[in-house]
């Protein structure tokens, strides 16, 4: 199922949640929306449910105007941070729940009921576990029951708030992977909100990166890490690095000092030079490279840190180098990018 | 997508009429007519007969209320119920905060059975509540003779009209305290006697203000209860007038008497205290809702 | 107090006034509660099983238990729908003054039982307030047993709205949504998600109304007529025995009452233990 969502506006009591969001959904696609807490992810996953409604615009589901639709008519599967699974009902009258409550000339059997809940347990890898009760299971196994109920539905899409938010780490990873395979196997349209970007980043077909009820980016793993849209994407996702500069004619210069760089096209003007700490290198000239002094030197686990000052102490560097490479713990050091983004500074400002 | 034809027919019928209410709620005519049906239902079991007993007080003018609340009997009754609250509601206030601080301080075991002992007087019957004392205290009782020999008067006297004021008040402060005092746990009376605070001081400076809102509240619950007693009073008290009688034992003495409007004359001064009692209940909970109890149940 | 041969009593603490505070506990516990609860023991295993049998299954005696429980039931059951109604409408609906009405529901609590007897006395009385429109409908309400049933209503009102309250207002409204996108109707989502939710507590509030109205006393025995076999309580029949001086009825009466009473509370714990284990929170 397509879904189409055109210039939305959603206000809570006046203060607007999101600003003219467009978005289209393709058939069969792993959406996730990213974004910092109140960037307006969560809003929009509840405004495609039905659980909340719009202040305009439209949300088409394939070629139907769904917008006005209620929450029981989108046929959605909506699965909640927290599960939300009925804490009275046996884990298999949760999954079998959707189709207990259709109106009677749809409703499927008993045995069929009983038969198609078993079946979804399987899916999710609990068979046999029908008969406990939620309070019974651990987080990982409520988190699939969850999924298994909202599937039950055979939903036009599903929807999935924060799926992993509640579990610990090493599940956290194992589901992610896990949930990765169903969706191929079962192909379902699938929009999931999350603020953690190695989940999104390894999850998604595309990433929706939002901020301040804004869709900031829209692209693939790879679009959104090398070619990131905005400042704000570029210091959201991944380790960043953000230098004071000037733009003249073409040129960028840190403290009047004109840096190597391929020519940009930015108007003249004070700029923003975003860097990623491992897209630097050591430079043995400190001509066209920007040079500053060593404040700290750190290992992590799989690398060096180097924490450079530049300008006196105005801006802070830090630069990602291979562990086996050992350093001198102060004095001068030139580093010369590999790879970089150049933003107004304008641009910045407003992101931040 | 998988999507039945039928309901899709279901999905077309249906005008957007109702969908921009909130999923969780429901629609507005329901809600008022639910409204007006719990309001119904308080006007006739709850607001009718509070304003019943005013009406009926001042039925025949102010004059004749204020003789019925003014008469001797009256006035003996009022003097004995307060004379009554004052001796049940300490009684009990010391004992709800003994109870509470061995219970919330220390573990020991049988503490639950413990909790489950001082709640038992909720679920006796006034009555009985007031027949044990007789069965223990009077003529026949288990201890009656001893007690006639040593010349004290229990039963059909005051001190029987206390004990079972006592007796049906006896959880109120207690069950207050308990649950508040568990949960702030012992860190701060840990903290003071590291001090060197003294246990006194401690429980002084320390324990009794972060409860003190709990106290009143038990307190306040309690002295409404000692003062309003009916049953348990009735059975010991033998009915006495100006001697034995407390407000509520007159209200029942002068209606039996067919005195209508003294028996509620007399009657909506309990009305009021019940009035008041609510209002300062009210007030402490939304004042002091943290400095009570998490958790709420009578 | 700490000295239990051989056995931990209780854990070491730095606190100190344990013994004082847990000895004053147990002495007044005693003397007031269990002392005299132990009289009414002593008394009836006095009477002899065969006289404590003939008593306790005298005609009247069983009338008046029966009245009692039965409209203590009948009152429980009315609060349960009303008292569930009231719940529902305070913790979830805003409008002017409920926060008002909110405090009020405890008038039950705060209003002297004496008071209470009278005043729905006049209101329900043959020619009372509502009494005299419902009596040319052949209702007859004071003097009857359905006067036993408005008093006891009354009394017992609170607590069904005061245990249902906190357990409503703390339902996640995750769930209530859930049930939505998985296309129940509202009436089913109430129904099969909210109303389950609710029954422990429902429960509990159910026992300890049907608890209360059992052997209250105050309020009902002005409206009640008190007829014998008809419309007289057991808690009258109590205070008729001892006013005749009949100890050993009066006494077994008590007893049963009492033991049905501890069974309640019994039955009260176990919901609740009940509830916890099976969805991981109390009634």
């Amino acid at each position: 199922m397509d879904i189409s969502i055109e210039n939305i506006r959603k206000e809570f009591e006046r203060f607007p949640a999101l600003h003219d969001v467009s978005l289209d959904i393709r058939s069969g696609e792993l959406i996730a929306l990213l974004g910092p807490s109140g960037s307006g992810k969560t809003t929009l996953l509840r405004l495609i449910a039905g659980l909340e409604f719009l202040t305009s615009g439209r949300i088409l589901f394939g070629n139907e105007d769904a917008s006005h639709k209620s929450v029981q008519e989108r046929n959605v599967g909506f699965v909640f941070q927290h599960y939300a699974l009925f804490k009275h009902m046996t884990v298999a009258d949760n999954v079998g729940f959707g189709l207990r409550v259709r109106p009677r000339s749809q409703r499927p059997s008993r045995a069929e009921i009983r038969r198609r809940a078993e079946e979804l347990l399987e899916l999710v890898q609990l068979p046999g576990l029908g008969k406990r009760f939620p309070a019974q299971l651990s987080g990982g196994q409520r988190q699939r029951v969850a999924l298994a109920r909202a599937l039950a539905i055979e939903p036009r899409v599903l929807l999935l708030d924060e799926p992993f938010g509640a579990l610990d780490a090493k599940v956290r990873r194992e589901l992610r992977r896990w949930l990765r395979e169903l969706h191929e196997r079962t192909g379902h349209t699938t929009v999931f909100v999350t603020h953690d970007q190695e989940e999104a980043m390894e999850l998604a077909d595309r990433v929706v990166v939002m901020s301040n009820g804004k869709i900031e980016q829209v692209g693939s793993a790879d679009d959104i890490y090398d070619a990131p849209a905005s400042p704000f994407v570029f210091s959201f996702i991944g380790a960043s690095n953000a230098l004071r500069v000037h733009v003249e004619a073409g040129r960028v210069y840190l403290d009047d000092r004109p840096l190597e760089l391929p020519r940009t096209n930015l108007p003249d003007g004070p700029a923003r030079l975003y860097l990623r700490p491992h897209d630097l290198e050591v430079s043995r000239d400190e001509a066209g490279s920007i040079p500053g002094v060593i404040s700290a030197v750190r290992r992590t686990s799989g690398a060096r840190l180097i924490e450079l000052e530049i300008g006196g102490r105005r801006d802070r560097l830090e630069i990602e180098l291979p562990a086996e490479q050992s350093h001198r713990l102060n004095g001068r050091l030139a580093v010369r990018p590999r790879k970089w983004q150049l933003y107004r500074d304008d641009e910045c400002r407003l992101a931040s | 997508m998988v999507l039945e034809p039928s309901f899709q027919g279901a999905v077309l019928a249906a005008p957007a009429r109702s969908s921009h209410r909130s999923p969780v709620s429901e629609a507005p005519a329901t809600r008022r007519v639910l409204i007006a049906i719990a309001l119904l239902f308080l006007g006739f079991f709850l607001f009718l007969p509070l304003v019943a007993v005013f009406v009926e007080a001042l039925r025949g003018g102010v004059g004749t209320y204020l003789r019925a609340i003014s008469e001797p009997d009256a006035l003996s009754a009022m003097k004995l119920t307060l004379l009554v609250a004052a001796i049940a509601v300490p009684a009990n206030i010391v004992f709800g905060i003994a109870a509470a601080w061995a219970i919330a301080k220390f573990e020991f075991k049988g503490k639950a059975f413990l909790i489950t002992l001082i709640d038992l007087p909720f679920s006796v019957s006034p009555v009985i509540s007031g027949l044990v004392y007789i069965l223990l205290f009077g003529t026949h009782g288990v201890l009656g003779p001893l007690v006639e020999s040593a010349g004290i008067k229990i039963v059909f006297a005051l001190p029987g009209i206390v004990l079972a004021t006592i007796f049906v008040t006896f959880p109120f402060v207690a069950r207050e305290l308990i649950p508040l005092m568990q949960e702030q746990g012992t860190g701060d009376e840990e903290a003071a006697l590291s001090l060197g605070a003294s246990g006194f001081k401690t429980f002084l400076l320390v324990t009794l203000p972060n409860v003190k809102w709990a106290l009143l509240y038990g307190v306040l619950l309690c002295n409404a209860r000692a003062m309003g007693e009916f049953g348990a009073v009735s059975v010991v008290s033998g009915h006495i007038r100006g001697v034995t009688n407390t407000m509520p034992l007159h209200v029942e003495i002068l209606y039996n008497e067919y005195a209508f409007q003294a028996a509620f004359a007399v009657a909506s001064l309990l009305a009021l205290l019940a009035l008041l009692t609510l209002a300062l209940k009210s007030l402490l909970e939304w004042r002091f809702a943290d400095g009570i109890a998490a958790v709420r149940g009578h | 107090m700490a000295h239990a041969a051989g056995v931990i009593f209780r854990q070491p603490s730095v606190i100190p006034g344990f013994g004082l505070a847990l000895g004053f506990t147990l002495i007044y516990l005693s003397a007031i509660v269990l002392i005299p609860l132990l009289a009414l023991v002593v008394k009836s295993a006095g009477l002899g099983w065969s006289d404590f049998w003939r008593l306790a299954t005298d005609a009247r005696t069983l009338a008046a238990l029966r009245l009692s429980f039965g409209a203590a039931l009948v009152a429980a059951m009315i609060n349960a729908v009303f008292g569930l109604l009231l719940a529902w409408v305070l913790v979830r609906y805003r409008f002017p003054g409920r926060r008002l009405i909110d405090a009020f529901i405890d008038l039950p609590f705060a209003l002297p039982t004496a008071v209470a007897g009278i005043a729905l006395t006049a209101l329900y009385a043959p020619n009372g307030w509502v009494g005299q429109f419902l009596a040319p409908l052949g209702l007859k309400v004071a003097y009857t047993p359905l006067g036993v049933i408005v008093a006891l209503t009354f009394v017992s009102l609170p607590f069904i709205v005061r245990t249902v309250e906190p357990v409503l207002a703390e339902i996640d409204r995750e769930l209530e949504e859930a049930s939505a996108t998985l296309g129940a109707t509202r009436l089913q989502t109430v129904s099969k998600v909210v109303l389950p939710s609710l029954l422990p507590a429902l429960m509990t509030g159910f026992a300890l109304a049907l608890a209360r109205a059992v052997g209250e006393y105050g309020s009902v025995i002005f409206i009640a007529g008190n007829i014998p076999y008809v419309s007289e309580i057991a808690p009258l029949l109590i205070v008729i025995r001892l006013e005749e001086f009949n100890y050993g009825a009066a006494t077994a009466v008590a007893a049963v009452m009492l033991a049905i009473s501890f069974s309640m509370l019994l039955l009260i714990n176990l919901i609740q233990a009940w509830s916890r284990r099976r969805f991981g929170h109390g009634a």
